[in-house]
């Protein structure tokens, strides 16, 4: 991997993130580097409020950064008008959809809308890949169910469906395994793996699963309380970045398995 | 799964209905109408009476297409309101645009008396009636206008538009406290609403009106569709949200403001028709949706005003009592029958 050549798709440089409030700006996370190549999987950790959802909101445009940029495709995000940037970048987000009494293959579509015309019709193109994301995300099945009819697990299939058929170089997913059982998460994760690898497209998604986003993702950043760390997970566990996540009074990890264990 | 071609059929089958009840419509009433003779009076040969030849151009054509406007359009608005507040109790008043229309009409009433005499009796004439509710309604529209694009949260809209609404109901109140018996009567008749007595000069704006409206609606459709997901899943996809959210709330102005300047402050309509229509199409896509709406709505209203003329009799109902009479416990049985709201 190293030796090929990398196509940065997304990078960003000394960002800092946050919210200003009557221009005072109350900083979340500052200092966050990294860079991540076409076609690789990215998983984000770190503790409940220490700024993954923030970041996320800022990588995808919904808010500014405090300082610092974020590049995609080399050019900065903020030059990206918001229907240039509908073609760049999907999201998963945590909330449910506003209407449930859409259709799988409906709400599908929806994801078509960058491609489609003003009125939103569907094009023989605009089939073709919605017939694809429905088999890659094994949701053909489901394709005539309402939305109010799935259980948590094949709903999240389908908002990955949903992302999928926007058909963007990069889908930003905002916790996608939470509410879901371990294998379900695990399904989750191997799915986001294998279109990946078999889509080329970059994916980037916050977690809470850390000890399988290390088995599976190619690169992991880490938010700890003033640092990120940013690189492959083995190395970010010979380096010892997982170690700083959370108090060791309750919590520990451990090196050797990958996996957190509770202090008795 | 219902394809594009049976929404056509459906869609060809509720017209052919709309037809049929529009005819019944204009047949019945205080003086009942042969159909034989509607089109003769249509095709130009003249109705065998001159007086109903009168009665059908002068008085029942219009009475019948401002109801099917004020369905349609009515129906239209509240489904806009629904998507767009992403709330099943929305309609198309929750603006306040019915609370400016009638501070609008409760100032000519019952102000009346301080203009005095002549004046006032001039004042009270039916298109002053028309635009001073248009004025309050306008009013209130360029408020809730100037607010969203200041605000982004389009749930702060809604509860602004809800306080507008007791601000209003309250000024109205005071009014009412210092005016007399006479004035009161006739705010509260003009509350009932009225199809009926329009001019074909009112008609054709309002026609004018409703195009705009229904233009701008379908116009916005995509946005509307997208916005099903939420706001935030909208925007990613490349949505403008204030941009939408202004020609949304423009159309709704335009349709409900005219409709109300015209009518009166029809309740029910605009918030029953898209539940009703949600259950019978299991769809949530607008463009399958605004067609629905417009002719059930259209449909509705034409079979209530059929309703309120009593026929065979000398009476004629108030509309906005009719339509929620009949309106209301077909939306209790349906929600019953099929134990779910789709929204």
């Amino acid at each position: 991997m190293a030796s090929e050549e990398r196509h940065i798709i997304l990078e960003t440089q000394d960002l800092s993130v946050g919210y200003s409030y009557k221009k005072v700006d109350s900083v979340i996370a500052q200092k966050i580097n990294f860079s991540i190549a076409k076609g690789e999987l990215v998983g984000l950790v770190g503790a409940n409020g220490i700024g993954k959802s923030t970041l996320l909101r800022t990588l995808t445009g919904m808010q500014s950064p405090l300082s610092g940029e974020v590049f995609l495709n080399e050019k900065k995000l903020k030059e990206y008008s918001s229907f240039q940037l509908a073609t760049q970048l999907s999201v998963v987000l945590t909330e449910a959809p506003a209407s449930k009494n859409l259709s799988v293959l409906e709400m599908v579509s929806l994801g078509r809308q960058p491609y489609t015309n003003w009125i939103g019709s569907l094009s023989k193109e605009d089939q073709k890949a919605i017939h694809f994301v429905l088999e890659a995300t094994e949701t053909t099945s489901l394709a005539h169910r309402k939305c109010f009819e799935l259980s948590d697990g094949q709903m999240q299939r389908v908002a990955i469906a949903r992302a999928l058929a926007q058909d963007t170089p990069i889908i930003i997913l905002d916790e996608p395994t939470t509410h879901l059982d371990i294998y379900h998460r695990a399904y989750v994760l191997k799915l986001l793996k294998k279109l990946a690898t078999e889509t080329h497209k970059t994916i980037f998604f916050s977690t809470h699963e850390i000890d399988l986003a290390i088995q599976l993702t190619d690169k992991m950043l880490v938010m700890a309380k003033n640092e990120t760390y940013f690189g492959e997970p083995c190395k970010l566990i010979e380096a010892g970045r997982f170690d700083s996540l959370f108090p060791k009074e309750t919590i520990d990890f451990d090196g050797k398995t990958g996996r957190f264990t509770i202090r008795k | 799964m219902q394809t594009s071609q049976t929404y056509r059929l459906q869609f060809a089958g509720l017209s052919l209905v709309l037809i049929a009840v529009f005819l019944v419509n204009l047949s019945v009433g205080s003086v009942s109408i042969p159909l034989k003779e509607i089109f003769s009076a249509f095709i130009g040969k003249g109705a065998s009476k001159e007086t109903w030849q009168y009665i059908l151009i002068d008085y029942r054509l219009p009475k019948a297409i401002t109801a099917m406007l004020t369905g349609g359009g009515l129906a239209i608005s509240g489904l806009l309101m629904q998507t767009l507040f992403r709330n099943p109790l929305a309609g198309p008043f929750v603006l306040g645009l019915s609370s400016g229309a009638s501070l609008g009409v409760a100032i000519l009433i019952l102000g009346a008396s301080t203009f005095g005499g002549f004046f006032g009796t001039m004042l009270l004439s039916q298109w002053s009636l028309v635009i001073a509710s248009a004025l309050g309604s306008f009013l209130v529209l360029l408020v809730v206008l100037a607010i969203t694009f200041r605000i982004k949260d389009t749930m702060a809209i809604l509860i602004i538009g809800l306080m507008f609404g007791s601000v209003t109901t309250a000024v109205v109140s005071v009014l009412s406290y210092f005016s007399n018996a006479e004035q009161l009567q006739q705010y509260v008749f003009w509350s009932f609403g009225s199809l009926g007595n329009q001019s074909w000069q009112g008609v054709l704006i309002l026609g004018i009106c409703f195009l705009a409206g229904l233009a701008l609606s379908v116009f916005s459709s995509k946005s509307l569709n997208a916005l099903l997901l939420g706001e935030n899943y909208a925007i990613s996809m490349g949505l403008h949200i204030k941009r939408t959210t202004f020609i949304i709330i423009l159309a709704t102005s335009i349709l409900a403001g005219s409709i109300t300047a015209f009518v009166g402050p029809i309740a029910f309509v605009g918030l029953a028709v898209p539940h009703l229509v949600r259950q019978f199409y299991k769809t949530s896509n607008h463009l399958v949706l605004l067609p629905a709406v417009l002719l059930c709505g259209s449909l509705l209203m034409l079979i209530c005003d059929t309703v309120a003329q009593l026929p065979f009799s000398e009476f004629t109902l108030p509309i906005n009592a009719i339509t929620s009479l009949i309106g209301a416990p077909v939306v209790i049985w349906l929600l019953v029958r099929k134990r779910k709201l789709f929204f």
